[in-house]
């Protein structure tokens, strides 16, 4: 298909991006372009330019400290996760992107792209959100990070603003997790998705019902459904499932994912 | 924007439109036909080639994003006029009936075989997830891979 005519950059460091990205309105961060290439495709967006983060080895790798936290670049790849000696060090990690589409995307598509495009039905946001995981951005004022709370803010939306960059994701130590799918097709796009974390008391996160993962907590896995049936969501309804469908699924799911995480050892 | 790829062990160096998608570039303008256009959305995988020994979907890379690496194709899996093990074994096991997959197929199953030369059952059918075939029902194919594991 033929794209609407774009320009394209490659920079080589952050400082470079950022003057791109703040330099010209109709610049887009592309990071491994598996959701944005189809985007343009489509004509949902148009960007005038297209600044390309490939070249930022700065913004790629997997890091784990002495303490077990791990910093994560957000032009790693799935695969690359997957792959990572470090992130087993919370395996959740890797068993969520190896649920990803398929190899050929899985080789390309970033942790930072699936963060920021911020689709309701991405795997990664509820998955932040559960483990605690918090956003580096940076920007011309310098860097700020956020909690998952303060980094989704609506459909496509973050706080990752325009002339800004996601640079890395910091995960906290910890090994008590869980994660739930119904999907189209095995590890296609979720219907709706739900991810736990067990750290004294359940966090639960439940994607693809609202514009931004709802977290939810719960003191047992016996309370999460109550608490999830309480958290008063209205998913919509669509082709793949009617709203009816999806509330039943988020309870579900939601009790699902911490089975899992109290089952860990 | 000057372009310079290394495909199949030929260097190809053009000037290229930042718009073009990297399955253009090799069909329309290398006149490489050999990866089909099936979806034009990152969902059938028939575009499938080996950038830098990963496997990608062509339609959602663009052609600059690719410069300066090397890209095989299936253009490039033949040795010579003989046909090379893997392709050998599709054509053993009918693993093929139209053929407008198999271009992709083959390259999903050459970037499985790198990795894992002995894969097992559930590897192959991962493998291949993000490639489409609506005539085989997949069976042939999966055993045309395994055939060609050691």
């Amino acid at each position: 298909m033929l794209l609407r005519e774009v320009d394209y950059a490659k920079p080589s460091s952050v400082a470079e991006a950022l003057a791109l990205l703040a330099g010209n309105d109709g610049a887009r961060a592309l990071a491994g372009g598996q959701t944005l290439l189809n985007v343009m495709k489509a004509r949902a967006a148009s960007p005038d330019m297209l600044v390309d983060l490939d070249g930022l080895d700065e913004l790629k790798g997997v890091e784990l400290s002495a303490d077990g936290t791990l910093t994560i670049g957000a032009m790693t790849t799935y695969a690359e996760i997957l792959d990572s000696a470090e992130a087993r060090a919370r395996p959740i990690l890797g068993e969520v992107c190896a649920q990803i589409a398929d190899v050929q995307v899985r080789n390309r598509g970033t942790i930072g792209g699936n963060l920021c495009s911020n689709d309701p039905t991405n795997h990664l946001p509820p998955l932040m959100a559960a483990i605690g995981a918090r956003m580096t951005i940076a920007g011309a004022r310098g860097e700020r990070t956020v909690a998952a709370g303060e980094f989704f803010l609506g459909v496509y939306m973050t706080a990752a603003g325009p002339g800004e960059l996601l640079t890395r994701i910091t995960v906290p130590p910890g090994r008590h997790d869980g994660f739930a799918a119904v999907t189209l097709g095995v590890d296609g796009t979720c219907i709706v998705n739900a991810a736990a974390s067990l750290d004294g008391s359940f966090r639960v996160a439940v994607g693809c019902v609202d514009a931004v993962p709802v977290v939810v907590e719960a003191e047992s896995t016996g309370a999460v459904r109550a608490a999830v049936h309480g958290a008063g969501l209205d998913p919509p309804s669509d082709v793949h499932a009617s709203r009816e469908y999806r509330l039943h699924l988020a309870e579900v799911l939601a009790e699902r994912a911490a089975l899992q995480a109290e089952g860990r050892s | 924007m000057d372009v310079a790829v290394t495909i199949n062990g030929t260097l190809y160096e053009r000037d290229v439109e930042p718009r073009k998608l990297l399955i253009h570039f090799l069909r329309d303008d290398l006149d490489l036909t050999g990866s089909h256009i099936g979806c034009d959305t990152g969902n059938c995988g028939a575009c499938s080639v080996i950038v830098d020994g990963k496997l990608v979907k062509s339609c959602m890379l663009l052609a600059v994003q690719a410069n300066g690496s090397t890209v095989e194709t299936v253009e490039g899996l033949a040795e010579g006029d003989e046909l090379n093990a893997l392709q050998q074994a599709f054509s053993d096991h009918h693993a093929l009936q139209c053929g407008y997959c198999t271009p992709g197929m083959l390259m999903s199953a050459t970037a499985l075989l790198r990795t894992h030369p002995s894969p097992t059952d559930g590897q192959i059918r991962k493998a291949l997830q993000g490639n489409i075939c609506r005539c085989t029902g997949y069976w042939n194919i999966f055993e045309a891979v395994k055939a060609a594991s050691r």
